[in-house]
């Protein structure tokens, strides 16, 4: 399991180092940056003055190597725009950004892993039908249109939520149950195909052999196999929670870092671009890592690879 | 017995005297999938200690009858009998609770794919473990020392590790091993083995036969094992059922059936067997012309009629059971000795 896990290490190294690259490199092609902070009615000189104050005269490798140097301890620089460093910027927002999609992830486990069991127990019957219509529902309501409904009814009509702001644990409640609904349906829908075919195996039908509780069976013997790309599906869904939350933070007014992704890209705020794309892949690589290491738990076959 | 499920004239007349000491009792076992009838009428039973053999072609019901006798047929299949007796409790109308606690304590199943019957993500000796548990209660501490116990009787090296080893790890004859081992967790007085070495090498083959041999005479277990092949049948058989489209055509003590087959499907089947010094050069070995039919509900007369060289316009009647005396029942038109 250690050499396992090494192995996924040094990939999901490898990847990060590429991903910083790239994210270095895309800054870079999309314009002289020197320009664009100056500003359109800037001067020659006041350009060659920004671009010398930022270090922008110096070779690219040069700029490459100290950013990669700097993003390495955590220094970003500072936000052209915000007057504040980045890193305290991007930490500021974690926490909210982190609160919401782990709750979107954990309600969504919760609905589409009992109904995909469910459905698989009792396939081709009415319920599964049911599961299924609910899945292929969820799947195509859009999120913000679900957000201001739920906004109107549990927030407005009822009064049993607040429906912006980040005050309380409830703040979370909605826009978790709208980031939920974007992972629902694919999940649910793998867990069942997934204990289906688990369910029609050959160490199930041991396992009845043995006279095993039916919660052993599917619990214990089915669930396990069928989880796997459960786990991997579910840990890319939490990086699209934690990245793609854009909509739902601009909905609920939850000023996370999806919401300064979208504030940044609209100012021209390439340090808060930069960092926040680079946190975002740096979280998706470790969630996948995550998952591979969960899996080769979860399936030993994996780990012998 | 008749093919026709409603021929109560025949079954009555024709019906064996129970056997008191019978630890399985099927008669009339009815199993359908939607359209297609799977076992017709099956009747045999297994006594206490007694090697007993399902033979036939593939598709003739064996393994449907087996895992109708346990319980684990798929959803959507008919089960039905006029008797399905196992020590003394009836089958048929045992609650599911009652029947899922005698599998894997009283009766125990091995399968034909020893690859795929253990389940890939949990190691052996908690697959075996969980079995005495659920069954004996008591700590998984005992179970596991009573695994490698098991493991050691069934001829693994090192049993020790094999219990912390994955599925994966083993091979082919040693994971039926491990099935076999598992099984016998609970001192079951039962074990149905459905073709368990025809994965398997034909050296592999040979030792795991062996071994169940040797755990019958030890433990006194009655063995359903269920083949196709005939040269087990006549090594570990002491009594035989030969099936063929859902029924039983021929049964009886080994010896009789294999000196004297007296189905026309039986003796095709010991045709196509090559026997060393019997077969000559250049001449061509037995074969049954055609497949097992599938055979629908309702189907009257001989369900072999259509592949036998013996088939006469009365063939599509209800059948006569004959009986060739010492036990030894088939079911055909042609009277005891017309083969002699």
């Amino acid at each position: 399991m250690l050499k396992f896990a090494l192995r996924r290490l040094v990939l999901a190294l490898l990847v990060a180092l590429t991903v910083m690259t790239l994210s270095f490199a895309l800054t870079r092609v999309s314009g002289d940056l020197a320009i664009s902070i100056a500003g359109a009615s800037a001067t020659e000189q006041d350009v060659a003055l920004i671009r010398h104050a930022y270090g922008l005269d110096r070779p690219l490798a040069v700029q490459f190597l100290d950013w990669v140097g700097r993003a390495a301890v955590g220094d970003f620089g500072e936000s052209y725009f915000f007057k504040a460093r980045v890193s305290d910027l991007i930490l500021e927002r974690m926490p909210i950004t982190l609160t919401l999609g782990l709750t979107g992830l954990a309600i969504a486990l919760v609905v589409s892993i009992p109904l995909g069991v469910l459905a698989a127990v009792r396939e081709n019957s009415w319920i599964d039908r049911l599961v299924q219509l609910f899945a292929m529902i969820g799947q195509a309501m859009p999120s913000f249109w679900l957000g201001l409904i739920l906004m109107i009814t549990l927030g407005l009509n009822l009064g049993w939520l607040p429906i912006s702001g980040t005050g309380s644990w409830q703040h979370y409640v909605m826009p978790g149950i709208v980031l939920a609904f974007s992972a629902i349906p694919a999940l649910t829908r793998l867990t069942r195909s997934g204990m289906i075919q688990a369910l029609g195996s050959d160490y199930i039908r041991t396992a009845r052999a043995k006279g095993l509780s039916r919660l052993s069976i599917l619990g214990k013997h089915a669930l396990r196999n069928a989880a796997i790309p459960v786990v991997s599906i579910a840990a890319v869904q939490l990086g699209f929670m934690l990245g793609g939350s854009i909509v739902i933070e601009t909905v609920f007014a939850l000023h996370g870092v999806g919401f300064l992704a979208w504030e940044s890209i609209s100012k021209n705020d390439f340090p808060v671009v930069q960092a926040v794309v680079l946190v975002l892949a740096l979280i998706y690589i470790a969630l996948t890592m995550a998952a591979d290491l969960l899996n080769g738990l979860l399936d030993p076959r994996l780990r012998a690879q | 017995m008749a093919s026709d499920r409603g021929a109560p004239q025949a079954r009555s007349v024709n019906r064996p005297p129970p056997e008191a000491k019978s630890l399985l009792e099927i008669e009339g076992l009815r199993v359908t999938f939607g359209q297609t009838a799977a076992v017709r009428g099956a009747s045999f039973s297994v006594a206490r200690g007694e090697t007993h053999c399902v033979v036939g072609e593939s598709g003739c019901g064996k393994s449907v009858t087996a895992l109708a006798v346990m319980d684990l047929l798929v959803q959507g299949a008919q089960r039905s009998a006029d008797r399905l007796q196992f020590g003394g409790e009836d089958l048929l109308t045992l609650p599911a609770k009652r029947m899922a606690a005698l599998r894997g304590d009283r009766m125990a199943m091995i399968f034909q794919e020893p690859m795929t019957s253990l389940n890939p993500a949990y190691t052996i000796g908690s697959q075996m473990a969980e079995v005495f548990t659920r069954h004996r209660g008591g700590g998984r501490a005992a179970a596991l020392e009573r695994a490698a116990g098991l493991l050691g009787r069934v001829g693994i090296t090192a049993p020790g590790m094999r219990l912390g080893q994955f599925p994966h790890q083993l091979s082919g004859g040693l994971r039926q091993r491990v099935m076999i081992a598992m099984a016998l967790m609970c001192d079951p007085e039962l074990l149905i083995a459905d073709e368990p070495t025809t994965a398997l090498d034909v050296t592999v083959q040979a030792q795991i036969l062996r071994l169940l041999a040797e755990l019958q005479r030890d433990l006194g277990l009655a063995i359903l094992l269920i083949t196709h092949d005939l040269g087990i049948v006549a090594r570990i058989a002491d009594k035989v059922s030969v099936m063929y489209a859902g029924e039983v055509v021929e049964s009886g003590a080994t010896a009789p059936i294999f000196a004297a087959p007296s189905h026309p499907y039986t003796r095709g089947l010991l045709r196509c067997v090559p026997v060393p010094g019997k077969v000559k050069r250049d001449e061509l070995l037995g074969s049954i012309p055609g497949v097992v039919p599938r055979i629908p509900p309702g189907f009257v007369g001989c369900g072999f009629r259509d592949r036998c060289e013996h088939a006469v316009a009365g063939c599509a009647a209800p059948v006569p059971r004959q009986n060739a005396g010492g036990g030894h029942e088939y079911l055909c038109r042609l009277a005891p000795g017309w083969a002699a």
